[in-house]
């Protein structure tokens, strides 16, 4: 009845899950040193997290359509909450941000339901982008102005726009893929998580070289480069599962995982902008919504937008 | 009905409760807090324990919370609201008199000392009425509340809501000294009120 690809991926994932499980606890059990120990500590909450968070995701998959774009709408809302709350706001913005909250949401991702492309791409670059503005100078607060407007706009493209074409990897088209794009969205997933994943290790064994140290000093040039080459071969090995070939399935895996390295750059550089750490703690190891979707922001609508150039009729 | 709007209430706006909340001990305290939203009452009580819920009450405005059927419903049946007179009483009536009364019987208060919500999120005088209740009632707790955020999610004049996360902050048990001046007692409880503001950051 399921798809065999999906299964193959599920399947992956399970191993991935439980090996991270595994070694999480074995650390806690061998390591002599506090640091190792806090360490195991510390990967067993953030697996813990993982398993809820992919059998969300995997369940909302299976389930379908809709429920997928309910799903990251949900998240949306939910990180741009974070962003919102660590964002200085004023009074004058209240309108906007009820707005923003309660109408562009929805908005946006019932665009992304109906497929509508064209008014899913342009609601919150163009219409948003007019709005708010224009709201927050109605209100009479002229202070920060250009500060306050452009914290909401990019507060929008960030946890909304960008996150939306997640869930829009289902609308599209592609000649000889019908009715398989929850597998396309499960890949670029795997890819983004895998990539930061890999990072981190590749980054933890043999990084030595920080590549940003005044945004985020934990990343260097080793575990950048470990994640996008590890990304591109799993990219390749699981191309037989997309509607690319090879060659293609390792580049745009490449590409997400360069993104990916982006969007976590550009967050982090967010952060520290604000004074914080994380962005909230609602998932224990791993921070607030907004920490986990950080790398997606950037991967999602750039493999949307090629896919869309290169496979779509 | 309470523990419904309770819960809305926290699935908007988070409301997680941090710092030590003793109530342990069946006594009846005061809890007083900032005062920025119309939501600050519910979201302090939806933020403690749950087993000292039901023994805490809010004190509300007559002439804001009772001035309308809507209003007077919600705060009178839904929230069980203590209302007091806000405006300078008649001879003979006393406004205090409502909360002395639940302190009595055991049950502890929310009260918002500023007397009315702040426009800008600043922390106002404290009027008088903290230093009465404490004179009358002495073995009563007055534990500070700093609410975080709230003023941002509803403020002083606007209708809808926007869910900013907030957070509800339960400092030390403070106890009036023995003749301690009503100018020292209120500056105290307001300078322990505006440090959790400090620590909650």
């Amino acid at each position: 009845m399921m798809d065999p690809r999906m299964l193959t991926l599920l399947g992956v994932v399970t191993i991935a899950l439980i090996a991270g499980s595994a070694i999480g606890e074995l650390m806690r059990f061998t390591a002599r040193s506090d640091r190792g120990r806090a360490f195991g500590d510390n990967l067993r909450s953030r697996m813990l997290s993982w398993w809820i968070m992919a059998a969300i995701f995997i369940i909302s998959i299976l389930i379908g359509g809709t429920t997928t774009v309910i799903l990251f709408a949900l998240s949306s809302f939910l990180a741009f909450r974070e962003f919102i709350t660590l964002s200085a706001t004023r009074r004058g913005d209240h309108r906007a941000l009820f707005w923003a909250f309660f109408v562009i949401i929805p908005l946006q991702y019932i665009f992304v339901a109906r497929a509508n492309h064209e008014m899913f791409t342009i609601l919150i670059p163009v219409f948003a982008f007019l709005m708010i503005p224009a709201r927050i100078a109605a209100a009479g607060d002229t202070g920060e102005f250009v500060g306050r407007m452009s914290r909401i706009q990019w507060g929008l493209m960030v946890c909304v726009y960008f996150v939306s074409h997640v869930p829009a990897l289902l609308t599209l088209e592609i000649a000889g893929y019908d009715g398989s794009n929850a597998i396309l969205l499960f890949f670029f997933i795997l890819i983004v998580q895998m990539n930061d994943v890999m990072q981190y290790v590749v980054g933890s064994l043999i990084g030595r070289t920080p590549i940003a140290p005044t945004v985020s000093p934990n990343k260097t040039v080793e575990g950048m480069i470990g994640g996008v080459v590890s990304s591109a071969a799993i990219g390749a090995a699981l191309a037989w599962a997309t509607p690319f070939s090879v060659i293609p399935a390792a580049c745009l895996a490449m590409a997400i995982a360069w993104m990916g390295f982006l969007g976590d750059i550009k967050m982090s550089a967010v952060k520290r902008d604000i004074g914080v750490k994380d962005y909230a703690a609602t998932l224990p190891g791993h921070g607030g919504v907004l920490d986990r979707l950080d790398s997606l922001t950037f991967a999602a609508p750039l493999f949307f937008h090629v896919v869309r150039y290169f496979y779509v009729m | 009905m309470r523990w419904v709007c309770a819960m809305l209430v926290r699935l908007l706006v988070g409301g997680t409760s941090r710092g030590h909340v003793a109530c342990d001990e069946d006594r009846p305290r005061v809890y007083y807090a900032n005062h920025t939203s119309n939501l600050d009452a519910i979201v302090v009580w939806s933020a403690l324990p749950i087993h000292c819920r039901s023994r805490c009450r809010f004190v509300a405005a007559r002439d804001y919370w009772g001035r309308d059927p809507i209003r007077r419903w919600l705060s009178c049946r839904v929230f069980r609201a203590v209302l007091i007179n806000r405006r300078r009483p008649c001879k003979g009536d006393y406004p205090l008199a409502p909360m002395l009364d639940c302190l009595e019987q055991g049950e502890s208060i929310v009260i918002f000392p500023e007397g009315t919500r702040s426009a800008d999120g600043d922390t106002g005088e404290f009027r008088p009425g903290l230093w009465h209740l404490a004179k009358r009632s002495e073995d009563v707790q007055f534990i500070p509340v700093w609410i975080e955020n709230l003023s941002r999610v509803l403020p002083k004049g606007e209708f809808l809501p926007v869910p900013v996360l907030s957070a509800v902050t339960f400092g030390e048990p403070i106890h009036m000294q023995p003749n301690e001046s009503r100018e020292a007692f209120l500056h105290r409880t307001r300078e322990a009120l505006v440090t959790l503001r400090g620590n909650a950051a």
